[in-house]
């Protein structure tokens, strides 16, 4: 939440002059467009006779009642409390969302027959890789933030070199080099170990200076009385650092682990038989390229979400020692 | 500033200052011969023995051939102007800080370098910090519980017997399940006495306990640290409550750029400082 002051203000959407440009905005967007061929058109047929004869008239007339929704709408919402606001708006967008799809007259029954194995095989795979990858980052990224923080210049330099080639190098790039570089030096890895062996370096360069900054974010204090009771180094950053540093690590982290399921689709490029590759190739043949996209394209939507709802979980789960 | 001036300040009664006049033993400080000068037995256990120790922080020195002998059992109080190195001696006593030269041992163990060799010794060693740091994502009770239980393998069962122990010992049993930040700085700072005490030390460092409080909460953590004195515990105290030093401390040791400047007992240190500096501290401190 941002600073909330205690002096009351009107809410916006009631002010008269707020309504009324907002009206004026919207009624001007809707008579940009000629909307009196669409589904809304046709719901105004008793009004406005024929749409698509209707004229200047029926443009007029359809904008000036999309407009006068909009704002009825927008007050509405006013009066409501926060939680229900939200939920409000959410379903909105999403039913716009689903409408605008549907504009593109989806073949659903196609989407239907491939769904169940995009989610069998290419879900799967799409986890499995991200997952496992989410592992190895987070492994590397816990040693190589330590030795980024240590006064050992041997690991300071490793490090350091770790994650500026890693962060300075395309994801693709890596991929290619580790997928069709290695062979070259007799080392033959398959597609999803190359796979999750580029994923997990890569990430897990961008996670080091997460961690790195988490631990730094920790007052000198803790590891004084950490070290004066006897703990070791092991133990303090264990039980006392990391734990406090948690907090501070997990928003980016999300925030890494969500760009991560994406990118785990750039795998695609190996052949691998993940969510992306095999929308397209399900698509490509009978040129239902956006059926399988637009499927993809939402499945990834929805685990993205999963994540979400576990980051804010886990952050409310560490807020707890922090409540007065 | 005459002796009875300060004898007024710190409201010594007339009595007491003619008794302490009568057994005067001043120490001269700063001679190497310091820690041959006793005032307990000889036979009395030497927990901290402190020889030339000096210490720079890249060209500043911040200790300048330091010694002192600490006996099982005393109270010693170090004071001083600020930045005169007195936190920084009591840090060097469990190596958070580390000295350049000279040599410290602690309970008969050298201090160097070696990882073992330190943790060994900091498991003798209670500190009590300035700000608390105690351990804010952890209960009370767990703040408490966690040395025995993962330094010295204390099953969890007898752990919390101890931590209660002790959080009894500092009067707040009742707030054992709660988080650091609930509790008021007194509170916490007798949770970080406690927190030591679990460790059973052979002595307690105290590196301005009370310089972070309220004024109305710096009694109530000064109260425990008397009630531990009183039991016996061996303690080093770099504090400015010179009614606590007064009341509890073996020796007062006066600290100014480094050096250890005067060292006596506390009636021969508020009534007759010897060293000029001594006087001019007394007299700021004593005087608001």
């Amino acid at each position: 939440m941002l600073y909330q002051d205690t002096v009351d203000s009107e809410v916006l959407v009631h002010r008269p002059w707020f309504v009324a440009s907002i009206f004026a905005a919207v009624l001007a967007v809707s008579l940009m467009f000629n909307l009196s061929g669409t589904a809304f058109g046709d719901l105004m047929r008793p009004v406005i006779g024929d749409p698509l004869q209707s004229g200047i008239y029926g443009r007029v007339a359809i904008a000036f009642v999309i407009a006068v929704m909009f704002c009825v709408n927008i007050v509405l919402i006013g009066f409501a409390p926060l939680r229900v606001q939200i939920g409000i708006v959410w379903a909105e967008l999403l039913l716009l969302f689903l409408g605008f799809f549907n504009a593109f007259n989806l073949n659903m029954p196609f989407i239907w027959e491939h769904l169940p194995y995009l989610i069998t095989q290419g879900v799967v795979t799409t986890i499995y890789v991200s997952a496992v990858s989410l592992i190895f980052a987070s492994i590397i990224a816990m040693i190589a933030a330590i030795a980024k923080l240590s006064s050992n210049g041997f690991a300071y330099a490793l490090a350091s070199f770790y994650t500026s080639f890693f962060r300075g190098l395309p994801l693709l790039i890596q991929i290619y080099l580790i997928y069709l570089g290695l062979p070259q030096l007799g080392i033959v890895i398959n597609a999803v170990p190359s796979g999750i062996l580029a994923l997990s370096l890569c990430v897990g360069a961008y996670m080091t200076e997460i961690f790195r900054a988490g631990i730094q974010s920790i007052d000198r204090g803790q590891w004084e009385a950490s070290r004066s009771i006897g703990f070791g180094f092991g133990l303090t950053i264990r039980k006392i650092i990391l734990p406090q540093a948690l907090p501070v690590i997990i928003p980016p982290m999300g925030n890494t682990f969500i760009a991560m399921l994406k990118d785990s689709s750039l795998v695609s490029v190996l052949g691998v038989w993940e969510l992306t590759f095999l929308a397209r190739t399900i698509g490509q043949p009978t040129f239902h390229h956006m059926e399988m996209l637009i499927t993809a394209a939402m499945i990834y939507w929805i685990l993205s979400a999963c994540l979400e709802v576990l980051q804010s979980r886990l952050e409310h789960h560490f807020a707890r020692s922090k409540v007065r | 500033m005459t002796a009875t001036d300060i004898d007024h300040l710190i409201g010594l009664n007339g009595g007491d200052s003619s008794m302490a006049t009568g057994n005067v033993r001043r120490i001269p400080v700063s001679s190497q011969a310091l820690s041959g000068q006793k005032q307990v037995p000889m036979s009395a256990d030497k927990i901290i023995e402190a020889t030339h120790v000096s210490k720079w922080y890249g060209s500043f020195r911040a200790l300048t051939d330091v010694n002192l002998t600490v006996r099982k059992g005393e109270r010693i109080v170090i004071c001083g102007p600020s930045g005169s190195g007195k936190s920084t001696l009591i840090r060097c006593f469990n190596r958070l800080e580390a000295n350049q030269e000279g040599e410290i041992r602690v309970n008969g163990m050298l201090l160097h370098n070696k990882m073992r060799n330190v943790t060994e010794v900091r498991k003798n060693v209670g500190m009590v910090f300035q700000h608390f740091n105690l351990f804010p994502h952890m209960t009370v009770l767990m703040n408490c519980m966690a040395g025995p239980m993962w330094i010295k393998g204390v099953p969890e069962a007898q752990a919390k017997q101890t931590a209660l122990k002790y959080l009894e010992r500092v009067r707040i049993p009742e707030q054992a399940n709660k988080y650091p930040v609930q509790l008021s700085g007194g509170q916490q700072q007798r949770v970080a006495i406690a927190r030591s005490l679990c460790m059973e030390p052979a002595v307690m460092l105290f590196d301005e306990p009370t310089s972070a409080l309220d004024p109305e909460m710096v009694s109530e953590v000064l109260e425990t640290m008397t009630s531990l004195a009183r039991d016996g515990m061996t303690m080093v105290c770099v504090t400015h409550e010179m009614g606590f030093a007064r009341a509890v401390a073996d020796r007062i040791i006066f600290m100014d750029k480094g050096r250890i400047v005067e060292e006596a007992n506390p009636n021969d240190f508020f009534t007759n400082p010897h060293h000029e500096r001594t006087r001019l501290f007394l007299s700021q401190i004593l005087s608001h």
